[in-house]
């Protein structure tokens, strides 16, 4: 009888072999998530919140960086020439500091245009003729370029300006600017705090989904045990569900933050509209995208590794 | 093929099942495992499919000492040995050709080597035309021929039955039990654990019979003994 005569089974084979039990495991357990569609719903719904809330906040983040940087343009230094800086030395003093790293343009405003400029629109231009001399200081008004990862930077280049003996005075608003920059940078950090907790969130959600899993399927993991199933084997399947739930968590929340932003887009262009700013919502990038289907992806198999690893020892044949 | 020498297992509980086993089948050998319930049947069934581990002596295995073996060694040993149960331990969620393709899966078998072996074990047991149907809707009698086509799918060299007549009329166990008499007779080693003493007397193979862990009798060390 040719039936017990045992053949080895070559290498090659047993490659090919594996390959398309890998691929068998992989269509399949995504079979068993459609077998039982409410749970496995449920599950992929919650990951999809709990990566939905910090990317939404990451978007927002983003947006509202981009919507600052408009203001970057806004913040502006003046440097108060002092009285006995002639028109020439103050030129210079503009010409001299057009280089440096820090300024992105300037504009020297000399004593005579300046009287001109208030002239027009204070409206007080007869009260100034009636002036022997002219009050006004020359101004150098500085555009800087902010460097949004060092808020001091501008603080230290204020200081710098001081020190220059042509100045008498420095003014700048960057009290706000300063606020701003800081609020964002704690802000980032807050969701980087709540990306994680989030994340860990993610982990347990799936790796409890698949602990449940394993002990609906005790029966099954036992008898495949008992006939040489090694550990590897037993675990494939969960490892791959735990895959498919990363992905369309993954997916899903892809879809919950691009719907909440369409959902912000018009009220936010309207309001935009009334301050004159065409802004309008960025939404996740794709390469961002693809980022957050990765990290899905990263732990819903991580977790179900933690599941299976903690439990599927447990499970032995002739309990 | 398999070799007990002065095996003992006492369980946590302190229960002792088994003291000073010592039995020796030879390749292609096939004896009956008899005794009362609680005889240590089961445990001794347990020991060598590596469930339970010794708690002394030595135990060989198709030239493996279970005692020494590491645990990753373990699923390479049982897919030397096909297990035949009482309560069939069949997957109810997989039809009959999946489930006696699983050790086949199990060991990575190409999808048409496959289908060729399961096939013709399904013929064996007689079940080929249900290939395609859920163990639950099969009889018991059929569900316990898709168990041993399970077992002997992927050709092992020694088949462990546990009471695999339990819950079957006398026919049918005799059905299955001549099936058991083919695989022994192209070289498979058998061991049978029964308490259908009738049949057993009446198939004429060898009997070992177990008495509070103990071996009472043993047809093969006899067997062996008058031809040296």
């Amino acid at each position: 009888m040719a039936l017990f005569q045992r053949r080895k089974v070559e290498l090659k084979t047993q490659l090919s072999s594996y390959a398309t039990h890998h691929l068998r495991v992989f269509v399949s357990s995504l079979g068993r998530l459609y077998q039982f569609p409410g749970p496995s719903a449920m599950t992929v719904a919650v990951i999809a919140i709990a990566l939905a809330l910090p990317t939404g906040f990451y978007v927002a983040l983003k947006n509202a960086q981009r919507l600052s940087g408009g203001w970057d343009g806004a913040t502006k230094i003046s440097l108060y020439l002092a009285p006995h800086v002639s028109e020439q030395q103050g030129l210079n003093l503009s010409n001299r500091l057009k280089p440096h790293r820090q300024i992105e343009s300037l504009r020297y405003i000399s004593q005579s245009e300046a009287l001109n400029e208030f002239a027009d629109r204070s409206g007080f231009g007869d009260a100034l003729n009636a002036l022997d001399n002219n009050p006004l200081p020359a101004v150098i008004v500085i555009t800087p370029l902010i460097d949004k990862e060092d808020p001091q930077a501008l603080d230290r280049f204020r200081h710098e300006m001081e020190r220059l003996p042509e100045v008498d005075i420095v003014q700048l608003d960057m009290q706000w600017v300063k606020r701003l920059l800081g609020i964002m940078s704690m802000v980032q950090r807050g969701l980087l705090v709540i990306a994680s907790l989030l994340g860990v969130a993610v982990i347990l959600v799936i790796g409890n989904t698949i602990r449940l899993d394993i002990q609906n399927r005790a029966r099954e993991i036992r008898v495949q045990k008992l006939i040489g199933a090694t550990n590897t084997f037993v675990r494939r399947p969960f490892l791959y569900t735990g895959f498919w739930y990363g992905l369309f968590g993954g997916i899903a929340a892809w879809l919950l933050v691009s719907i909440g932003l369409a959902f912000l887009a018009g009220p936010t262009s309207r309001l935009a509209g009334l301050y004159q700013s065409n802004f309008s919502l960025s939404y996740l990038s794709f390469g961002g995208g693809l980022t957050l289907l990765l990290l899905s992806i990263a732990l819903g198999y991580f977790g179900s590794w933690l599941a299976v690893g903690r439990h599927l020892k447990e499970i032995e044949p002739g309990q | 093929m398999i070799r007990f020498d002065n095996v003992y297992k006492r369980y946590e509980s302190g229960q002792e099942a088994l003291s000073g086993i010592d039995l020796l089948l030879d390749k292609g050998d096939m004896c009956f495992l008899t005794g009362h319930s609680g005889a240590g049947k089961s445990t001794l069934l347990k020991l060598l499919t590596a469930i339970e581990e010794p708690t002394r002596g030595s135990l060989l295995v198709n030239d493996l000492n279970l005692g020494k073996m590491p645990k990753w060694r373990i699923p390479y040993l049982r897919r030397q040995i096909g297990v035949i149960f009482q309560d069939h331990q069949l997957l109810f969620d997989r039809t009959v050709f999946d489930n006696v393709a699983l050790p086949l899966v199990i060991e990575g078998y190409r999808h048409n080597e496959i289908q060729r072996r399961v096939r013709a074990a399904l013929d064996k047991v007689g079940l080929l035309k249900k290939e395609k149907l859920f163990p639950m809707t099969l009889s018991g009698g059929e569900q316990q021929r898709v168990g041993i086509a399970r077992a002997v799918v992927n050709k092992p060299p020694i088949l462990l039955a546990d009471e695999p007549t339990g819950n079957l009329d006398p026919e049918l166990s005799e059905d299955i039990m001549k099936l058991f008499g083919q695989f022994n007779e192209v070289g498979v080693t058998i061991m049978i654990a029964t308490h259908d003493l009738d049949l057993v007397e009446r198939l004429g193979h060898p009997v070992v019979s177990l008495k509070e862990g103990k071996i009472i009798r043993d047809d093969l060390r006899e067997r062996r003994g008058a031809t040296p």
